[in-house]
């Protein structure tokens, strides 16, 4: 069976309000989805329960094969923030979560070296602008192989240069085999193979 | 085994840079120990006398301190959703974070009493038996503080919250860390059973506080 990441007819609520309702998609393994829809129209929502944090109301996600490892395990998740500590150096975040990730410490440097971290790879993350942060946050995704990447505004305070390499990351993560949902605002240059408006769906979150 | 050493690892040395929490506990410990003898008077032998558990409440207030920051560091920078997406179970997740929690501000605490102890008239004699039920009885400070800062992770300013919910459940280590003491100072009396009964009663607060912590976590990711 091939790696696909299949959403089935989700609902899903924040509040006790159905946020998205009646959401179907399914992505293959070298495929890629895009995320669109004005904000609060539950992009958010939908990648963190995708990445099972929230609860699903309705419907099921599968990422098969299926396997009883939770998604969670099996997906790179990277939200509005960025997951790296402000005390630690951006090598010692890298490394520790390489380490705690399972994924290898020899990918720090070219995790490094992918995100233009060179120079900063000794100075703690809290003396970071954000868009340099936000680097270092992606570069976490690099550490260890995970076959889902699920990012939210990934490019983020990053300027055309900088997002030039998320999106050689995300194609780098495709052509692999890995699948990639990402929520964006900002053009991306990867080949999005599906796209998904969530305002064209909302019917029953605008009733 | 190896994400939880390096998550152990993490937190030790996020403490060691970070060591203004300790330095903050331990001037707390000192504060409070030294306003017990102004309040009391210079009554020596009163003071010797309720030294023991003087230092043991002074301790438990000083460890309140850092447990706030046990989550909430990790929660406001997105790591913990990283943290928990890892390979690690929560509840491991969780002892791990106490684990350091009691290595960086339990131990050192402990270690400190008795020497603050001398500026209670603490006898000499009991700072043994003292030390050993700080070490056994501490760890529940730890275990059982997760629950609570797991449960005002998304609360403002949950400092006095986490007070407020969790100092209650040290009453059982305190009675059994004060009998344990008071059997030595005041013979005859089994100090072993009092401390047996310590420790098991860290043990289950041990389980208690992953698994409780590991569901506050769980509900406040949502």
């Amino acid at each position: 069976m091939t790696r696909a990441l299949i959403v089935d007819q989700i609902a899903l609520e924040r509040g006790g309000q159905r946020v998205v309702a009646g959401v179907s998609f399914a992505v293959e393994a070298g495929e890629a989805l895009l995320l669109r829809g004005p904000n609060g129209s539950g992009k958010t929502t939908l990648l963190r329960a995708v990445a099972g944090f929230l609860p699903v109301a309705a419907g099921r996600i599968t990422l098969s094969p299926d396997d009883d490892t939770p998604i969670a395990e099996r997906s790179h998740s990277l939200g509005h923030a960025n997951a790296i500590n402000r005390k630690l150096t951006v090598e010692e975040n890298l490394a520790f979560w390489a380490r705690y990730l399972g994924g290898d410490v020899d990918k720090v440097d070219p995790a490094i070296e992918a995100f233009a971290l060179d120079d900063l790879r000794d100075i703690p993350t809290g003396m970071l602008s954000a868009g340099q942060a936000r680097r270092a946050g992606l570069a976490r995704l690099a550490v260890a192989d995970r076959p889902l990447w699920l990012l939210d505004e990934p490019t983020t305070s990053l300027d055309t240069a900088n997002a030039g390499l998320v999106a050689d990351a995300v194609n780098a993560h495709i052509s692999g085999g890995g699948i990639a949902v990402i929520a964006t605002h900002l053009p991306l240059a990867t080949a999005f193979t599906h796209e998904l408006d969530l305002a064209a769906l909302s019917g029953a979150h605008a009733a | 085994m190896s994400a939880f050493r390096a998550l152990l690892g993490r937190e030790l040395q996020l403490a060691w840079r970070d060591g203004g929490a300790l330095g903050t506990a331990f001037g707390f410990f000192l504060i409070v120990v030294t306003l017990f003898p102004l309040g009391i008077g210079p009554d020596l032998k009163l003071l010797g006398r309720i030294a023991p558990g003087s230092l043991w409440i002074a301790l438990l207030l000083a460890a309140l301190l850092s447990l706030g920051r046990m989550f909430a560091r990790d929660a406001e920078d997105g790591s913990l959703e990283a943290l928990v997406a890892g390979p690690l179970p929560l509840e491991a997740l969780v002892t791990a974070k106490a684990l350091a929690h009691w290595l960086t501000t339990g131990v050192p605490l402990a270690l400190g009493a008795p020497v603050l102890g001398l500026l209670l008239n603490l006898d000499v004699g009991t700072m043994p038996i003292l030390l050993a039920t700080l070490l056994i009885g501490t760890p529940a400070i730890s275990f059982i503080g997760a629950i609570g800062a797991a449960l005002t992770l998304r609360a403002r300013r949950g400092g006095l919250l986490i007070a407020v919910l969790i100092l209650p459940l040290y009453v059982p280590t305190l009675l059994y860390g004060i009998m344990a003491i008071a059997a030595v100072v005041t013979p005859p009396g089994d100090a072993a059973s009092s401390l047996t009964m310590l420790a098991a009663i860290t043990l289950f607060t041990m389980v208690i506080g992953a698994f409780g912590a590991a569901a506050a976590i769980r509900y406040q990711l949502q």
